[in-house]
């Protein structure tokens, strides 16, 4: 079986802050499909990611470019500012989504420029984005990885990668979910856990930050299928470094 | 003809592109992606395929026309995205095509640009029209 290469970002697990009211977290979440934005200008490429995700149970949004996910999500009106300045959603019609998942090279906006405008905007910074390319050039993956693209993916993707990512996002989200209904104690206890030594664990509770993201629980992305977590580097005709 | 020697005729085909190289495992995963709920996705994304293979090799076309000023980068560019929409479809030789066209494109080779490119054609339409017989012969969705 062909494995595609796929190159988690490590510094994922930081960035999934409880503290952060996530515009995508909430208590009805739980219940819900993983929404995913998908962005690709190929037809071919975007009939089967839209494919992929719905036989994975995944709500799905495909679209054709950057800047069409960009106003899908509310990010590309003149109140750009004020809204993305603002700590939630909520009084914009911007699309909710869980994750995107985005074609590197595309005509217009590559998916590394949306990937930045995403990750410059505070209201969705915090949605995964995941990058795909037909191509295993360390130079790209290493520049969006640097940029806050949680994953990258080699073309073609294929189902198994998507249902990783599915079962990945659904953990990851039933944690925030589970943390935001009680962010407020969360936040004195984080205060002072970070006032004292790192020693004087504030709860035995697994939902504690420094020991989820650090200890490799179930639902951290290193013990998810790892073989296909290393940079594919066998196809050298394909590394245009 | 009836339904079993139709099927039998479609089956051969099938496997004729296959053996040829002109698909590879890449397209049986999207034949596993069809279902009962689903029974014209194959056939779906060979439309799809056939559109995404126009537009490319027209945009590559108009590129090319004039040959003084080629904008090898740009040809790449259109190059890249043909082979990613092959790549993703299954579609071996045409990919195996645009590789060859790409190192064409970075030696700036405008003759080896040009006959990679003839030659991608040929087997784009080769293909279209194999899969398009095969489509309208079963005049059902596209089965194993």
């Amino acid at each position: 079986m062909g494995s595609n290469s796929v190159v988690s970002n490590r510094r994922m697990p930081e960035k999934m802050n409880c503290f952060d009211l996530s515009p995508n977290s909430n208590s009805d979440s739980e219940a819900e499909e993983v929404h995913v934005l998908a962005v690709d200008d190929s037809l071919v490429d975007r009939k089967v990611i839209e494919r992929l995700l719905k036989i994975s149970s995944c709500k799905v949004t495909a679209v054709d470019s950057g800047w069409r996910a960009l106003k899908l999500l509310g990010l590309l009106d003149d109140e750009e500012e004020d809204k993305s300045s603002s700590s939630s959603s909520d009084g914009f019609e911007g699309l909710k989504v869980d994750l995107i998942i985005t074609d590197y090279w595309m005509p217009g906006m590559t998916g590394y420029e949306l990937l930045k405008k995403i990750k410059e905007s505070s209201s969705f910074r915090e949605i995964p984005v995941v990058i795909m390319s037909s191509e295993n050039v360390m130079t790209r993956i290493d520049r969006c990885l640097e940029e806050g693209a949680e994953e990258f993916i080699v073309k073609p993707v294929k189902l198994s990668d998507v249902t990783r990512l599915r079962d990945y996002y659904m953990a990851t989200r039933e944690i925030r979910s589970a943390e935001s209904g009680i962010n407020v104690n969360k936040r004195k206890l984080q205060e002072s856990f970070d006032v004292s030594t790192a020693s004087s664990s504030p709860s035995s509770s697994s939902a504690s930050p420094p020991s989820l993201f650090s200890s490799p629980a179930p639902c951290s992305p290193s013990s998810l299928d790892s073989p296909t977590r290393r940079p594919k580097m066998t196809s050298l005709d394909h590394i245009l470094i | 003809m009836d339904r079993k020697q139709l099927q039998y005729q479609v089956a051969c085909m099938r496997k004729s592109l296959f053996d040829q190289g002109y698909l590879d495992e890449q397209f049986n995963q999207l034949e596993d992606l069809q279902d009962e709920a689903n029974p014209n996705f194959v056939e779906e994304v060979v439309t799809l395929f056939y559109s995404d293979s126009s537009r490319f090799i027209h945009n590559i076309e108009q590129a090319m026309i004039n040959k003084p000023n080629i904008d090898y980068g740009k040809l790449d560019d259109y190059m890249h995205q043909f082979k990613g929409s092959s790549s993703s479809f299954g579609a071996k030789k045409v990919k195996k095509e645009c590789s060859q066209f790409r190192e064409c494109c970075s030696a700036g080779n405008i003759e080896g640009c040009i006959k990679t490119f003839r030659q991608l054609k040929a087997r784009a339409c080769h293909f279209e029209e194999e899969a398009g017989n095969i489509l309208s012969a079963g005049k059902t969705s596209w089965n194993r």
